[in-house]
């Protein structure tokens, strides 16, 4: 029976559609759920249920997009960095982030989609990305907020799915979660050269860090209450802690920086509960978060115009090296035959 | 893989973009670093590029950022022949009866050193 539900598994396909009898269906589901609920890990040609895919699919291309477009807002200030120092520290963040989306556009494909799809799809907004970097970045101060507290939040959401069920996202997670440590460093460190300056840097900092620390916790997405996949994604181990939780352990995690960088929170009942063990916080606007998510925040078309321009004016480039590629294995072709 | 169905589900596909002229797709490449002198390659990923030097200079941008690496090879997905996934096949059911191919089926008394 198993070499039977193996040959199935094999000739179904990738998205395990092809008409499988119901009893070998459920043979394979119940071993997908064995594998997963053991803590196995799904590979990518393995059988898996029409639904994890699909979730994966946007999960992980979600990611990815969020890391090319994230890419745009420190962008805009490496021309302008103070230092040469800051100049190279930025320029090597950014170029992370940029291989941080192509390693997940690779996890991506092993579901069986297309990047350049992808691509398509971010650019006619058919799929999103975070909307944290729809956010502007004002001040060089910035650069170093979305370093401590965005890629702060980023990594609280992503250490967890250094465990996620389906390996090549899996792998993909523990190669970011370890570029990303420099990327926390380097804000938080920048952030305390600001703040050993004069009063008008400190100021610049602590108006960085009102304007976005709200937006950081949204990053984790809506209350659990109103997040209805949490529960399925949380059974196939895709995501392993709830958005209030990864959302509350970020709190507690930067209250204590806060205080050692010497900046507040723009929240007055941000406070100790001796009874829980954690922070209270104020309630979230979620109605911004939603407008935002819609496409009216401050940067949603500026950032969609700007990946599409560099799409359309990067044209060229990947002709020619199309065409350049196509010119030699032609000649190697002519010198095989001579 | 060009027959997954969740491909398309979101709306249409990639024909709308760029100029609007139909691109050949790069081939596929996977990529496996030997992380230092002594060890195997090991897969870490893979990439598109339109050609192999291209392919091993992205691999090379792409995955050894913080010499992760002194070795690359590149190689295109097309070329690799893989067996069946699931471990349960019995392409390797030979192995599974044979014990005898391990120290630990031989029975010796503790008495008798090196061994």
């Amino acid at each position: 029976m198993a070499d039977e539900t193996t040959r199935l598994a094999t000739a179904a396909g990738p998205d395990g559609t092809t008409d499988v009898p119901e009893h070998l269906r459920r043979e394979l589901e119940e071993a997908f759920e064995r594998t997963v609920g053991s803590e196995g890990r799904v590979e990518p040609r393995d059988w898996m249920p029409e639904g994890y895919r699909k979730t994966l699919i946007r999960q992980v291309a979600q990611h990815a997009h969020s890391e090319i477009i994230g890419m745009q807002p420190e962008g805009n200030w490496i021309l302008r960095a103070p230092s040469l120092r800051r100049k190279a520290i930025l320029l090597a963040k950014v170029q992370d982030e940029a291989g941080h989306g192509l390693y997940l556009y690779s996890a991506t494909e092993t579901l069986g989609v297309d990047r350049g799809e992808l691509t398509a799809k971010l650019i006619s907004s058919k799929q999103k990305y975070s909307s944290i970097f729809n956010y502007p970045t004002l001040t060089f101060a910035d650069i170093g907020v979305i370093g401590w507290l965005v890629d702060g939040a980023a990594i609280c959401n992503q250490v967890p799915l250094c465990r996620s069920s389906y390996g090549p996202y899996a792998r993909a997670m523990v190669r970011i979660c370890k570029e990303e440590s420099f990327h926390q460093r380097q804000g938080f460190e920048l952030l305390r050269t600001l703040m050993a300056g004069t009063e008008a840097q400190r100021a610049m900092v602590q108006d960085a860090v009102d304007r976005w620390w709200w937006p950081s916790l949204m990053m984790f997405g809506p209350a659990d209450g109103d997040s209805p996949n949490t529960q399925q994604s949380m059974a196939w181990r895709i995501k392993r802690h709830t958005n209030d939780e990864l959302r509350q352990r970020y709190v507690d995690m930067s209250v204590p920086q806060a205080e050692a960088l010497g900046v507040t929170f723009p929240d007055p009942e941000l406070r100790w509960n001796a009874e829980r063990g954690s922070y209270d916080f104020g309630a979230i606007d979620w109605d911004e978060f939603t407008a935002v998510v819609k496409g009216a925040g401050p940067c949603n078309a500026q950032r969609l115009a700007h990946r599409r321009a560099a799409h359309e004016n990067g044209q060229w480039v990947r002709d020619a090296a199309s065409a350049y590629a196509a010119k030699q294995e032609a000649r190697r072709r002519e010198g095989v035959a001579a | 893989m060009s027959d997954d169905v969740t491909a398309h589900v979101e709306g249409d596909p990639a024909q709308d973009l760029g100029t609007g002229v139909p691109q050949a797709r790069w081939p596929l490449y996977e990529v496996f670093v030997r992380g230092k002198r002594g060890l195997n390659h090991v897969h870490v990923g893979s990439l598109h590029a339109p050609d192999d030097t291209m392919a091993l200079h992205n691999a090379r941008n792409l995955y050894t950022r913080r010499n992760e690496g002194v070795s690359i090879w590149v190689v295109r997905g097309d070329a690799i022949t893989a067996s069946s996934p699931d471990e349960k096949d019995p392409f390797f059911a030979p192995a599974g009866d044979k014990v005898y191919r391990h120290p630990t089926f031989y029975d010796i008394p503790d008495s008798v050193p090196h061994l």
